[in-house]
């Protein structure tokens, strides 16, 4: 197998982002800047209550509905449901709803100014079935909402014999905490454009991360071949997860009004419908109980952990293998066992986003740290520095640490460039006087890269490369740019390969009818996993061009694409694709949990200092510290980057947004009162990175997309402790929720007081 | 049933315009629909996230909600406008140098932004920079490399350039 070069020309260098220029001039083409000939404008008619038996539709008789096309779930030709993991989410509602906003009509017409009124004129009459939304709800059973059982998902993990222990633990610490809901805010909403044409078939345009999902949904709802259905991604103008599971709903949509209109349609949300009625991040429960020697050594990891999944599967299978796998941290511990559950409610069917169910856990799992740090009196740093991972430990899974660890590491350089221990004493000292609190808070994670366990050889990606006529090198994925840096990335990955400059190759558009299945662009995967198809593909294209067109061992541009011309003329196309292999010695075993959970994980210590104001009970991230270690750094702009974007978010995960429910139903569903930090609200970041190249990972890289969203919620709140002695356990944290929390601590009193 | 609206006037990227549509529609529907220019990006309806950002008249205005009636006489710039020829404006070559544009949804509003607060205040500190972009929204960079981005933009010959781009503003 070739092993990564030594040095890189291109790799790790700052080139331009691949399609910043066209971003840039604002000339990027997003699917509502797309217009098709005699092109019809969709809208939904969706559910106003949160269960129920649709009872009848009437059609107000104002409005000419002559003009309208209008689609039910009759008009469906194929499966009415939406190909994910269980068949259980209807295209279109039929007889009945699940949750509020579920899609039941489907409206087109050529102007879209006249939707709106026409979408308020079908009245919809329900026989309505009790309806139940939280966990605790589901978990009763009283009402069953879905399957036998209300279960959507479960898993347990064990490791060891946790009940051997409490008995003999020097001290046992309990903690119970909880997370919201956390909206994408992509700035561009959900978006298609659809045609269906009787011979060719369906085609979508859209902002999507995943073409392969979007055409399993379509040939199903239309129940046709695979060449009778091709999807496009358009531009994207950010999607975190969010444009995971949902454009799979919207395309299908989409082309049925086209279907039965004959006309292409355009289906682009507006923010309040995006915010109503598409997925949000999974609320936890999630309750530890650690056992824990004289020493503040782990003993038993016992955790309960619990996700509001909503009415429908969708990923919530997945998003809690995710929690599990990433719920005890990056810590040895002999004894672990860990309950996981996911929940149906009535609520919008909760979906992928950034981080898929690590950072619910690992804010459970952090926090609980520096509960046991209080409860021992220890420093919560030498806590962790006594648990954690090295090389050689088995994890919770019992996978073993093959790679170099190195946590101390990232730890030591996270105290010493936040000035840890000399501002802690600072800020200890100056909390004694002042109405302004102020912490210092860390969390130690880490972060699997791409799917979990035989997730990857199930997914059998393939990718590659070539070589147009016109001396156009493309990479050849279906991964997607959306923000994140697929484009550059993947390129740079491919000049790299193929000894030539980074300006000559480009990307195929992410078309289904040209470019490979290289899987979904998800799960932190893009770098590591396609990365490596990539690097693979480029240098078995070279190697074909020394063994069938004469180019020497080193070569200019030039004499690459005079070897690629030659080559085309004896042997034909110059094409070059790889399929995954996993990594050596890979073995997990689904049913019980057991084995290599991820082929590699990015680590990270975050360090967060927090002011807490008694006075207004707002708590402002002062700054920020991210050490990361995440293999090689393929771009270091886009890295840092990411980075810092993720941070933002997490920050936004723990003190800023709250999601409102009202039935099921997001009811603060507009930007004005769905708050995300600006650029006054999110504090300076500072981003370090450690590289430990990883073998079987593009030039070295491993997984960074998600990893920078779990750290922040767990530090911020252990900074918030640290500033008020105060633990609080459920994010958002807003004003309100401090005001309640320290209103009754003896440390406002004392302020008050004085 | 047809209305004839009065035509309404304007400088857009220093072209005179005109364009008969109903007064209440909005400058965005208006940029986008009527002139083509699709730059000019819908991210919130409501005035809040920016990404509608186009200067009028010397201010930074959201273009999603402005009748187009009161841009009647107006001297409009959007980011079709930055690079006229297609060669970058120094504001641009920032953001692509400074990894300031990620998904590029707020980046025309974003780049409208910093023209604005560059060209009232050349050299901004990063308390300015925060202000001056306070209500555009960015949900991929965290800000850091867009604030870099501004810096780097109101350094040396780049300020000069900047500040002397606001050539429609009277």
């Amino acid at each position: 197998m070739p092993q990564p070069a030594a040095t890189t020309r291109i790799v790790g260098a700052p080139v331009p982002r691949k399609e910043g220029v066209d971003k840039l001039l604002g000339r990027a083409c997003y699917v509502d800047d797309m217009e098709r000939e005699g092109m019809w404008y969709g809208a939904t008619v969706r559910s106003s209550i949160p269960r129920g038996i649709i009872r009848s539709i009437a059609f107000d008789r104002n409005i000419d509905w002559s003009e309208f096309t209008v689609v039910s779930a009759r008009d469906i030709p194929g499966e009415n449901h939406i190909h994910l993991i269980v068949a259980d989410q209807p295209c279109l509602a039929d007889g009945k709803v699940n949750h509020c906003e579920e899609p039941i009509l489907l409206l087109a017409h050529p102007d879209k100014h006249k939707l709106r009124d026409a979408v308020n004129a079908v009245k919809i009459e329900y026989d309505l079935l009790p309806a139940i939304f939280t966990i605790e709800e589901s978990e009763r059973q009283d009402v069953i909402v879905w399957g036998a059982d209300n279960l959507l998902k479960s898993f347990l993990l064990e490791k060891g014999d946790v009940d051997s222990v409490w008995a003999d633990a020097a001290r046992i610490v309990e903690g119970e905490y909880h997370t919201g809901a956390q909206e994408h805010l992509y700035i561009e909403n959900n978006g298609v454009i659809a045609e269906y044409d009787r011979e060719t078939g369906v085609t979508v345009w859209g902002s999507l991360q995943c073409p392969y999902y979007v055409f399993k949904s379509l040939k199903s709802v239309f129940d046709l071949a695979d060449d009778k259905v091709r999807v496009i991604q358009t531009e994207t103008g950010g999607a975190f997860g969010g444009k995971e599971d949902y454009p799979s709903i919207i395309a299908c949509h989409a082309a049925l009004l086209a279907m039965k209109s004959g006309r292409p349609v355009k289906m682009v949300y507006d923010r309040i419908e995006d915010l109503a009625a598409t997925t949000k991040r999974h609320p936890s429960r999630v309750r530890h109980r650690t056992a824990v020697d004289g020493d503040g050594r782990l003993l038993a990891i016992d955790i309960d952990l619990a996700t509001n999944g909503g009415a429908y599967a969708t990923l919530s299978s997945t998003v809690l293998s995710r929690a599990t796998l990433h719920s005890t941290g990056p810590y040895l511990c002999p004894n672990v066992r860990v309950r996981a559950r996911s929940w149906a409610t009535n609520m919008v069917p909760f979906g992928a986003f950034r981080g898929f169910g690590a950072p619910q856990a690992i804010f459970a799992m952090e926090r609980q740290m520096d509960e046991i740090a209080a409860a021992m009196k220890m420093d919560p740093v030498e806590l962790r520095r006594r648990n954690f991972l090295h090389d050689g430990d088995m994890n919770a899974t019992e996978q073993v640490m093959r790679e170099p660890l190195i946590l101390e590491q990232l730890l030591d350089r996270a105290l010493a460039q936040s000035d840890y221990r000399a501002k802690r004493q600072r800020f200890a000292r100056e909390n004694q006087t002042g109405a302004v609190k102020r912490g210092m808070g860390i969390a130690a994670f880490y972060h699997g890269s791409g799917f979990t366990g035989s997730g990857e050889v199930i997914l059998n990606s393939l990718a590659g490369v070539d070589v147009t006529s016109e001396d156009r090198v493309r990479v050849l994925v279906s991964n997607t740019e959306f923000g994140q840096g697929t484009n550059t990335i993947l390129t740079q990955v491919a000049a790299e390969a193929l000894g030539i400059e980074y300006d000559r190759v480009t990307m195929a558009p992410a078309d289904t009818g040209q470019v490979p299945n290289s899987g979904p662009t998800v799960a932190s995967r893009t770098s590591m996993v396609v990365g490596r198809l990539i690097e693979r593909a480029g240098l078995q294209l070279v190697s074909m061009l020394r063994e069938h067109a004469g180019l020497g061992e080193k070569y200019t541009t030039e004499e690459f694409f005079a070897a690629c011309a030659q080559y085309r003329k004896t042997k034909g196309e110059v094409l070059s694709k790889c399929r995954y292999e996993p990594p050596p010695g890979i073995k997990w075993d689904d049913e019980v949990y057991h084995g290599e959970a991820y082929g590699a994980y990015a680590w990270a210590v975050y360090v967060a200092q927090v002011a807490v104001d008694t006075v207004t009970y707002s708590a402002e991230v002062e700054e920020f510290w991210a050490v990361q270690e995440v293999g090689r750094v393929l771009h270091p702009v886009l890295a840092a980057g990411q980075i810092e974007g993720g941070i933002a978010q997490g920050i936004g995960y723990a003190v800023f947004e709250k999601v409102v429910w009202q039935d099921g139903r997001m009811a603060n569903n507009q930007m004005t009162n769905y708050i995300m930090p600006t650029a006054q609200d999110v504090p300076p970041i500072h981003v370090y990175f450690e590289q430990i190249p990883f073998r079987y990972g593009a030039y070295g890289a491993k997984g960074i997309g998600e990893l920078p969203h779990d750290g922040p919620a767990p530090a911020i709140l252990n900074a918030i402790r640290d500033a008020t002695g105060v633990a609080f356990n459920s994010i958002p944290l807003l004003p309100e929720d401090l005001f309640a929390g320290l209103a009754a601590s003896p440390l406002l009193q004392e302020t008050a007081a004085l | 049933m047809s209305v004839h609206w009065p035509p309404i006037r304007f400088t857009v990227n220093g072209e005179k315009r005109e364009v008969t549509v109903p007064p209440m529609k909005r400058l965005l529907d208006v940029l986008r629909d009527d002139l083509q220019l699709t730059g000019t990006k819908e991210g919130c309806g409501e005035g809040e996230c920016g990404s509608c950002s186009v200067r009028m008249n010397g201010e930074l205005v959201n273009s999603c909600l402005l009748p187009v009636l009161q841009a009647a006489e107006a001297d409009i710039q959007t980011v079709e406008g930055l690079a006229p020829n297609g060669a970058l404006h120094p504001i641009q070559e920032a953001f692509l140098q400074c990894g300031g544009a990620q998904c590029g949804i707020c980046t025309p509003g974003m780049l409208m932004a910093t023209a604005q607060l560059l060209a009232q205040n050349p050299h901004p500190d990063p308390t300015a920079i925060r202000e001056g972009l306070a209500g555009n929204l960015c949900r991929c960079t965290g800000f850091m490399r867009i604030f870099e981005s501004v810096v780097h933009a109101a350094s040396g010959k780049l300020a000069d350039a900047a500040a002397g781009e606001a050539p429609h503003a009277r």
